[in-house]
């Protein structure tokens, strides 16, 4: 066991195809298409049913279906069925994502005080405006919270497309495997770590920055 | 699909049988790790932020480089199943440990209190009284460890040792829809089931939290 190939210079210069700084670039990209695209699908659908209650067996039950699915085998399912690119993997990354953020918008918005929305309403507030100008403001730590955990999981779970012969820092988990280069296995599973350790570390200090400064009192 | 099952019957069920028990042997064995790792979190508080943290990093390392690495660090064959055991285990200690603490955590103060004035001892309190009174939050957390790692299991296909995972991995190798759709389908029935048996034990063994409006 040792650090060799993640403190060989050779293997972090950017234009070199393979390069680790390459394969992070790819990784990420994979990540953030994947929360955008999940975020656009779960987070309308959590916060209509955490708005108006209806619907709420899906919110609930969304987040362990979600859990069940074997990513790996719905990456191969869809490959098989779509043959190779970014849309396979985009697609099992995607609901990988959607639980999480779907019953945490749903959760967010249940767990508020109801006076307060009662009170916005008394005030004379649309159905619109109370849930963007009060709803959404309040619940985003819950939501946040989810979506942090969305995004942890996509980071640790984007390195299965170097299974179907696509990049990302899970080619260094592979091909290591494959040549039994062990070194090169380790450095991919500590570039993963601190990525999702230094993502994590950024979407903290986003949540402080959105987040009202009138809810940190409480928590 | 149906004739795919009925040429393969053999095959498919010694993968579920194996899937089944590399899934679940580290629920079990996780939990008794995690439970004396949450309490300490608790007993000390100092240690409740750092074992938060800890359980954090290890759970965002991924399951494929655990499942290389363990060989290396522990000394076994790479196709040995333990790997995974190991590997699963890590996850389900990373994810109860916080559980069992945060539900030791939310035990009202006056349950303990009046626990103490009746004369229960530290050691006694903690089995008779804090420990159920945690219980649902402690099997809500067991309920995702053991979704996550029926579903974890399969990743272990591509170091060759995955229960219904290699089911996956033969389909992709000849492009074969079949054999991971019986997968897939099956994968998401057992973590289906298995859910459903810990929900039907927390009915039985917490009748309290149905009496309170709460959801069981």
């Amino acid at each position: 066991m040792n650090l060799d190939y993640l403190f060989d210079a050779a293997h972090w210069e950017f234009g070199t195809s393979g390069s680790i700084p390459q394969l992070l670039l790819s990784h990420l990209w994979y990540v953030v298409l994947a929360l955008a695209i999940g975020t656009v699908i779960a987070l309308p659908i959590g916060l209509y049913i955490g708005h108006t209650g209806r619907g709420s067996f899906i919110a609930i039950n969304a987040g362990n279906a979600g859990r069940s699915l074997p990513t790996l085998g719905l990456l191969m399912l869809m490959v098989t069925l779509l043959g190779l690119g970014l849309l396979p993997v985009l697609i099992a990354l995607t609901v990988l994502v959607i639980p999480p953020i779907l019953t945490s918008a749903y959760a967010g918005l249940r767990s508020l005080d109801q006076r307060v929305v009662d009170a916005a309403r008394g005030v004379g507030m649309r159905p619109w405006q109370v849930l963007t100008r009060v709803e959404l403001p309040m619940a985003l730590p819950v939501l946040m919270s989810g979506f942090r955990s969305a995004a942890l999981q996509v980071v640790a779970t984007a390195t299965v497309a170097a299974a179907v012969g696509l990049g990302g820092l899970g080619r260094l988990l592979i091909d290591g495997l494959a040549v039994n280069d062990y070194s090169r296995v380790l450095a991919g599973a500590i570039v993963v770590a601190v990525l999702a350790v230094l993502l994590d570390l950024v979407l903290a200090f986003a949540q402080r920055w959105i987040v009202s400064p009138g809810l940190r009192v409480s928590r | 699909m149906i004739n795919y099952l009925q040429n393969n019957s053999d095959a498919v069920l010694t993968a579920l049988r194996q899937h089944i028990w590399l899934a679940l042997l580290p629920v079990v064995l996780g939990f008794l790790i995690a439970l004396p790792i949450g309490y300490l979190g608790v007993r000390f508080p100092w240690l409740y932020h750092p074992l938060v943290n800890v359980a954090g990093v290890l759970y965002s390392i991924p399951s494929l480089a655990l499942f290389v690495f363990l060989p290396v660090v522990l000394g076994t064959k790479i196709l040995s199943p333990l790997n995974i055991v190991v590997a699963l285990t890590i996850y389900t200690v990373a994810l109860l440990a916080r559980t069992v603490a945060d539900g030791l955590r939310s035990v009202d103060h006056l349950i303990t209190e009046s626990a103490t004035a009746m004369g229960y001892r530290r050691f006694r309190r903690l089995i008779d009284v804090e420990l159920p009174v945690a219980l649902p939050v402690i099997l809500a957390g067991l309920r995702v460890a053991t979704v996550s790692n029926i579903s974890l299991v399969s990743v272990g296909a591509l170091i060759g040792v995955g229960g219904l995972g290699q089911l996956f991995t033969r389909g992709f190798q000849l492009f074969y829809l079949e054999p991971i759709l019986v997968g897939v389908i099956l994968s998401v029935l057992l973590a289906g089931v298995a859910d459903l048996i810990i929900v039907i034990i927390q009915r039985a063994v917490t009748p309290w939290t149905r009496f309170q409006g709460g959801r069981a």
